[in-house]
């Protein structure tokens, strides 16, 4: 399979959030504003690209009855990686992500890869697979972030734009989450049809 | 590319056992490596938070502090301000289980008359846009919504609404509610303590390695 097509899948044609609507949780939990969403987007893509790699290289030494859990168990190892990682060196964007660095773990994107990718595949594209994947992810939870900051706040990347006063709080509250993701949805679901 | 492992009960438990044991020590390693700095941050961060709301001090007031236990079960950490060997106040850290979701921890800092000097939030789970206001909302310069600088030797602080004279924050009435009560029980254990350190001061001077 074309490389650069396995890189861009992931980005544009299967992005989890637009097209699959995977991983709803993270996505609707952390893009209050488009740092967090950011934060967020590059902790998941670096446990994706690190899983698929493993993934893809123990794939042999792994008895089919016993692959969930096995991945679980890698899956786990990293996403807490990552956490202490950024506890350590972003404590302040640890604080403002707290429990879904953890929740990595179970999140279904990184499953999905794993389970229907990299278990199938070599270790470079499994990788790039992982990469592209996991940018998608990223791309659509700072969009969804810039959008749901500057809409509640105001803000972009907590730079003011314009009054806070003047901003609808909802956006920044989980009402606003559902209702921005839906039209964004929408209209990437437009540009993809033409 | 090699067939796979056959699911026998040997190979899988042979898989996993590996499987667990090289991500337990991989875990491990990046615990002894982020410990250290894990801790540095905290430290720094508590650091930064007594400084900003004590008033100006020369001595070590984390190495001095100590534990506060209140009457209804909460347990309060004092770190008091010295300044040329006499007391000139203290931060308290204390908290509320009373919020709209959550403990809510707050840092505030005493003069020695009992005068809000600052406060800032540690910890908190408050609804993003309403409650989480309070970083900055009771010490913002607006109607009677600012706390700094008010005493509470004349009684507790309460909203509005419940009788009293500083404004709560817009739709987050058990937030606001909440803050004030940690900052209430900071102020009891902050007099609480207060006669007990300044009699044992007089017992005598505390060596002071600055100057």
């Amino acid at each position: 399979m074309n490389k650069l097509k396995v890189l861009t899948n992931g980005i544009i044609k299967e992005n989890p959030i637009f097209v699959l609507l995977l991983g709803m949780c993270p996505t609707l939990g952390t893009t209050t504003s488009a740092e967090n969403g950011l934060g967020m987007g590059l902790a998941t893509a670096f446990v994706l690209v690190c899983s698929n790699a493993v993934i893809s290289l123990v794939k042999g030494y792994i008895p089919d009855q016993v692959r969930i859990p096995a991945l679980i168990i890698i899956i786990a190892s990293l996403a807490t990686v990552v956490q202490l990682f950024m506890n350590a060196f972003l404590p302040g964007l640890y604080a403002s992500l707290g429990l879904f660095i953890p929740l990595i773990a179970v999140n279904c994107i990184v499953m999905a890869r794993g389970e229907s990718f990299a278990a199938k595949n070599k270790l470079l594209p499994s990788i790039l697979d992982g990469l592209g994947t996991g940018l998608g992810f990223t791309l659509a939870l700072t969009s969804l972030g810039i959008v749901r900051e500057f809409l509640g706040t105001g803000r972009t990347f907590n730079f003011p734009l314009y009054a806070e006063d003047l901003g609808s709080l909802i956006f920044v509250l989980a009402p606003g989450a559902f209702i921005a993701l839906g039209y964004m949805i929408a209209i990437v679901n437009r540009f993809q049809k033409a | 590319m090699g067939q796979k492992l056959k699911s026998t009960l040997l190979n899988m438990v042979l898989s996993l056992t590996l499987v667990c044991a090289i991500t337990s020590g991989l875990l491990a390693a990046t615990y002894m490596f982020t410990s250290g700095p894990i801790a540095e941050a905290e430290a720094l961060a508590l650091k930064e938070a007594v400084k900003e709301v004590s008033p100006a001090f020369d001595n070590d007031p984390i190495a001095d502090s100590f534990k506060f236990q209140t009457e209804d079960g909460y347990e309060l950490l004092i770190y008091p301000a010295q300044k040329e060997g006499k007391n000139i106040g203290a931060a308290v850290e204390s908290s509320s289980k009373n919020g709209f979701s959550g403990l809510i921890r707050v840092i505030v800092g005493f003069d020695s008359e009992g005068k809000i000097l600052n406060y800032s939030v540690l910890q908190h789970n408050e609804t993003p846009g309403l409650g989480s206001k309070m970083e900055e909302w009771f010490r913002t310069d607006k109607n009677n919504q600012n706390i700094i600088g008010r005493s509470l030797a004349n009684g507790n602080l309460n909203v509005t609404k419940d009788g009293g004279d500083v404004d709560a924050i817009t739709a987050s009435t058990i937030t606001s509610r909440a803050f004030l009560e940690s900052i209430n029980r900071a102020y009891s254990a902050y007099i609480g303590i207060d006669a007990t350190t300044s009699a044992s001061e007089q017992n005598g001077e505390k060596g002071d390695t600055n100057e």
